[in-house]
């Protein structure tokens, strides 16, 4: 009994170990495979490369224009992410502290807008700012990826901002501060933790995003990374090698942000799910 | 602070709501609105007529026996995705929420394949089942593996099934163990006191005292599932024959490619109505197996 109370946590431990080993499988596949040559990959896909050589990673870097989609990319979402926490903190802010009617009209509207898929708007929106002339430009794409994360946004930050005391603000506005310049730095500061959140969930959304950018953005130069790789693999669909150089190179870039931020990753996604 | 709007303080309304809302109504509102309806006229972007047709665009919604097959494979892929999704997300937070060592890592494991988007997810599912399974089939003479997965409707289904879900086990399983956190300790000692065994506790403790973390779970795998574009789009391209379309797929090639705009949104909004309609059903539902602690 003593030993089975030893034993057994570290069997399952070692388990548990097991079985990630076999969910990550597929992945563990794509780089082993991304390093051997394509004939290397039919003949023996399970086998360990006996050279590492980066020519897939150097031919893939080239032919799906690695860089050009990676900072349409950064950009988009770097930009789009910092609007939509600046803009919905301040609406946030507006809607708990002011209770005017519209702003509880409008508030209610984002809550319910919650619930509507992208689907139902994708038409329509796609004419309408088509007709307008305003398709194909970073600037449409930033514009529409702060109308649909307001909401989420908004809705956070309201949540949190509900729960911190007046009375630091009153005594600002006392001493003649603005509203604007109460909330930049008193208000602000305070939210710290709800950015994070809100970080984490949009630039996963937007880094990884397709079906939006694929209707918005039409020219090759503006392609984002999803993009590209779409584009690169619809148009070279026999060479396996360098296209697994290709998956594993789009991949990199979020892993290394995952691998610092892992924790605050984790209590986001819980943060967000659970409000 | 309860002060009504006035042209005073209109500025601070302007100032702090203005981008955010004109930004939530131009993308969100008047889209929604239009949407509806567009699906009462004959709009083509061709020659630009528009004229109201009433409801012959949900008629012919509903005489299209394309999109009533694939609204159907798109609820049977739904079903079966929430359905595995889940129990392995469940399990494997349950596993993951005792304190032993190595616990952050795992947990941190399971979750990558959500730093993937779907595009990346479905080309590497597409190398797995197009030539690695069947190279083992070929090898060990596994008739299963023998020919890709991804030439016969059958087994594409299931393929579309293991990469989706392989996806969301992560992200669920985070919510679960946030919600086997909020599992009063007491409660699991006094069970385990009273002698009560592993599958009990589970079964008359935890189940009943997560069921909002259920509830959170279900809903977010129903519409992420419901919602699938790009992992159809580069795993399977709705192919062989266009018998793995899913509805979405399928919206997006009736109104971009074939340009019947108005019949393809009259599809996203019933596609929307079945979606809103089984969502709010399952969440009413277990909500009443809810109990207090």
């Amino acid at each position: 009994m003593n030993a089975n109370r030893r034993i057994l946590p570290g069997l399952r431990t070692g388990f548990l170990y097991l079985l990630l080993l076999a969910f990550l499988t597929p992945f563990l596949l794509i780089i082993m495979n991304s390093f051997k040559t394509t004939q290397q990959f039919f003949e023996s896909p399970l086998s360990l490369p006996t050279t590492i050589n980066f020519k897939n990673y150097a031919s893939a870097f080239d032919n799906m224009d690695f860089m050009q989609g990676f900072m349409n990319s950064l950009i988009i979402t770097g930009i789009s992410v910092t609007i939509i926490i600046i803009f919905s903190a301040m609406t946030g802010y507006l809607f708990v502290r002011y209770k005017w009617k519209v702003n509880s009209f409008f508030f209610f509207l984002m809550l319910a807008s919650m619930a509507l898929p992208f689907q139902v708007l994708m038409i329509p929106m796609v004419m309408l700012y088509g007709n307008m002339g305003l398709l194909n430009t970073k600037l449409t794409l930033l514009f529409m990826y702060l109308g649909f994360g307001v909401p989420f946004g908004v809705f956070t930050f309201h949540g949190f901002i509900k729960g911190i005391p007046y009375e630091l603000e009153e005594s600002a506005f006392i001493e003649g501060s603005t509203t604007l310049r109460t909330f930049f730095s008193i208000v602000l500061p305070l939210l710290k933790p709800v950015f994070v959140t809100l970080l984490v969930l949009d630039v996963l959304w937007i880094w990884n995003d397709y079906l939006l950018p694929s209707l918005v953005l039409l020219s090759p130069d503006q392609k984002t990374l999803p993009l590209s790789t779409y584009t690169f693999f619809s148009s070279y669909s026999v060479d396996y090698a360098p296209l697994m150089a290709g998956l594993i190179m789009t991949i990199i870039p979020v892993l290394i942000i995952y691998l610092f931020l892992q924790k605050q990753i984790i209590k986001g996604i819980t943060e967000g799910a659970l409000k | 602070m309860n002060k009504k709007l006035s042209l005073k303080n209109a500025g601070t309304f302007l100032v702090f709501g203005g981008p955010s809302i004109f930004a939530f109504a131009a993308v969100v509102i008047i889209p929604f609105i239009v949407g509806l309806y567009l699906t009462f006229t004959n709009w083509d972007v061709r020659t630009g007529d528009s004229s109201l047709i009433g409801f012959s665009n949900y008629l012919e919604v509903f005489r299209d026996k394309v999109f009533l097959q694939q609204l159907w494979f798109t609820l049977k892929y739904v079903f079966f995705t929430v359905v595995i999704a889940n129990v392995f997300a469940f399990f494997i937070a349950l596993a993951l929420t005792r304190g032993g060592r190595g616990e952050q890592w795992l947990r941190t494991g399971f979750f990558t394949p959500n730093l993937v988007g779907g595009i990346v997810l479905g080309y590497l599912w597409q190398t797995l089942f197009s030539q690695v399974l069947p190279y083992l089939g070929n090898k060990y003479g596994w008739e299963l593996f023998q020919t890709s997965w991804l030439t016969n409707t059958g087994t594409a289904f299931w393929a579309l099934i293991i990469a989706t879900a392989w996806q969301l086990i992560g992200y669920l399983m985070i919510i679960y163990i946030a919600g086997f956190t909020g599992v009063p300790n007491d409660v699991l000692e006094a069970a385990s006191i009273d002698g009560a065994g592993r599958t009990s506790v589970i079964r008359r403790i935890i189940l009943p005292l997560t069921v909002p973390a259920i509830v959170i779970c279900i809903f977010i795998s129903l519409s992420r599932s419901f919602l699938t574009y790009d992992i159809n789009l580069a795993l399977t391209k709705g192919g062989p024959f266009n018998s793995t379309e899913l509805a979405t797929y399928h919206i997006v090639q009736k109104a971009f490619l074939s340009n019947q705009y108005g019949v393809g949104q009259a599809e996203a909004v019933v596609l929307f109505a079945v979606v809103a309609l089984i969502a709010l059903t399952q969440s009413y539902l277990l909500k009443k197996l809810e109990v207090e602690s």
